[in-house]
């Protein structure tokens, strides 16, 4: 089977063989499917989408419904190597707390976020004067689920005023194309961005 | 009474019984001396043994999951609506066992049975039976029908308690554990409502103290009152909105004690069809078990602890309008199995029709779990 998102390939080669995730918004469940079977990766994924739900059980994922926006009450401290966070920080409530769960609950967070930067997005925008609609956003501004966009300046930002340390960033088109530019102005030419992040240790 | 029986239906069943002989030590420190469990099975069980489920029964269900004793049968089995061919609980697939508990007035040994100590109705003087021993009960079962694995034990309510004491005691005799509307133990709410349900039982005149089948009467307006109020809590404030409403049975209010509003009316109905079938020892046995279960309390209430030996991959499901056992209940649950890193995964299903829910044939409740005991059986030998 193939990773169906561009920004899955990266994570799986980030995790670690056999270490313990925790996947938020874990979708229908392949990435974890993924890790388990390749990576002896063991875990539960999060998710609140009835359909999601349903396929998560058929695909034999450990899947936990609930809302994100409630927060990671239910899980103790450092109880996981990995907390995932793919493509569902822009949608949710509180993205700070969230980055703060994340590491109260895992040595380490992986986020991919959309980059609101993209270039595509700052045309449409800046040139066209209108809230920009691609294949990384597909959906208008009344009826998306992403109410907290940002750009990787902005998210990196945000890291360093929460005291997270980012150890790997990786910008990705959403076909998962690497250019010289895309290194060069990552904020500029990369549509999704991925990062592994941990505590500062002061 | 079907004219004919469902497609979809196990169709015409019938119970069996098996006799015990070896004493079984209760909870309460009395032994029974030997005792008798009524059981059905449904399905076939195949050469590995290893395809079958066990069911769990609540508060007033009973052995008979599913399916019709004659043509002239009122209603199927309780769970009807899930087990049966092509079903989520898949006779076509699963050797399904359902068991009336210790206890029971259907035909396992309880309050109206004999003792055979006096020659009389044991009444009062049946032991106070826990989750505990009846799952030490079932297990008795489990080794008489040359079952040496369930490949699922399964129960809603207080059947969801047992499945988690299962999973506790017999770490090993089980695969997976399907938790439906349950709770690791009751809240002080809880026990109130079975405390008052017991308090109306054993205040009518009739009860003579549980001795009233020497009397030739039963404590019928304990017992109604009992059952209305625990009916109450089984539903949700909205599905009674949207059942009853306000709706008068004669369209106008007659300024007297009649029935006059429908959901008098239906609870009178419930009152009326449950009297004549279960015995008010037996509720009063029930409501018992209910409150003292707390696997957890040797382990000073620490769930997580006492989960600590567990094995079994889990299910567990809760519904959303369900405050009798609360979606909250069943997280704590699911807590203590991931603190265990134990196979966990819950759903939460909406559903807007209380604790009742787990009865039901509710779209999202039969894909779930249909998805899960399709993993299950995929498990099992063909």
């Amino acid at each position: 089977m193939s990773l169906s998102r561009s920004d899955f390939q990266v994570i799986c080669d980030w995790i670690e063989p056999n270490s313990r995730v925790l996947d938020l918004g874990c979708g229908n469940g392949e990435l974890l499917q993924e890790l388990s079977k390749n990576q002896g990766v063991s875990g539960y994924g999060i998710e609140i989408d009835d359909k999601n739900v349903s396929q998560c059980i058929k695909a034999g994922v450990n899947v936990i419904q609930r809302d994100l926006d409630l927060g990671l009450s239910d899980f103790d401290e450092d109880s996981f190597d990995f907390v995932i966070l793919s493509l569902t920080l822009q949608a949710s409530n509180y993205p700070h707390r969230l980055l703060g769960e994340m590491l109260r609950v895992g040595a380490e967070g992986i986020v991919t976020i959309p980059n609101f930067g993209y270039i595509t997005s700052r045309i449409q925008l800046g040139l066209g004067g209108r809230m920009p609609v691609n294949k990384t956003l597909p959906l208008e501004w009344y009826n998306t689920t992403n109410i907290h966009l940002c750009t990787l300046k902005d998210f990196e930002e945000l890291c360093d005023k929460l005291g997270i340390e980012i150890l790997e960033r990786r910008a990705v088109t959403h076909n998962h194309k690497a250019g010289p530019g895309l290194k060069l102005f990552p904020n500029l030419f990369g549509e999704i961005a991925l990062y592994r992040f941990r505590k500062k240790t002061s | 009474m079907p004219e004919t029986i469902p497609q979809d239906s196990i169709g015409l069943v019938k119970s069996s019984i098996f006799h015990f002989d070896q004493p079984l030590a209760l909870d309460c420190g009395e032994i029974l001396d030997s005792y008798e469990l009524v059981y059905e099975t449904y399905g076939e069980l195949n050469e590995s043994r290893d395809n079958a489920v066990l069911v769990c029964h609540a508060l007033s269900g009973t052995h008979h999951l599913a399916g019709y004793y004659s043509m002239e049968d009122r209603k199927p089995g309780w769970w009807e609506s899930l087990v049966g061919p092509g079903k989520v609980i898949d006779t076509n697939h699963f050797y399904v066992v359902g068991v009336n508990n210790l206890g029971g007035c259907n035909g396992s040994t309880g309050p109206i049975s004999i003792n055979p100590k006096t020659n009389k109705p044991y009444g009062p003087d049946f032991p106070i039976v826990t989750v505990a021993d009846w799952v030490e009960s079932q297990n008795r079962l489990t080794q008489k029908l040359g079952i040496k694995q369930w490949a699922a034990v399964i129960g809603g309510s207080l059947g969801g308690m047992q499945v988690l004491q299962w999973a506790i005691d017999f770490p090993d005799s089980l695969r997976h554990a399907i938790v439906i509307a349950a709770a690791p133990k009751l809240t002080a709410q809880n026990i109130a409502f079975n405390e008052v349900a017991r308090q109306a039982i054993r205040t009518d005149p009739a009860f003579h103290e549980g001795h009233y089948y020497e009397h030739n009467t039963i404590p019928e307006s304990g017992l109604r009152i009992a059952r209305m109020l625990g009916h109450l809590t089984y539903m949700s404030d909205d599905i009674m909105a949207e059942k009853f409403g306000r709706a008068l049975r004669e369209g106008s209010i007659n300024f007297d004690f009649g029935i006059e509003f429908q959901v008098e009316s239906y609870l009178r109905h419930q009152a009326d069809s449950f009297v004549g079938t279960f015995d008010a020892n037996t509720y009063l046995l029930m409501t018992k078990a209910l409150d003292y279960f707390d696997p957890a309390a040797s382990m000073g209430s620490e769930l997580s602890a006492v989960l600590e030996n567990v094995s079994a991959d889990f299910f567990v499901i809760s519904f959303t309008s369900d405050w009798r056992f609360s979606p909250q209940r069943s997280h704590e649950i699911v807590k203590a199995l991931h603190d265990n890193d134990l196979n966990v995964s819950y759903a939460e299903i909406e559903s807007h029709h209380g604790h009742d829910a787990f009865l039901l044939a509710l779209p999202q409740y039969l894909d779930v779990f249909g998805a899960y005991m399709e993993r299950v059986a995929s498990e099992c030998a063909k």
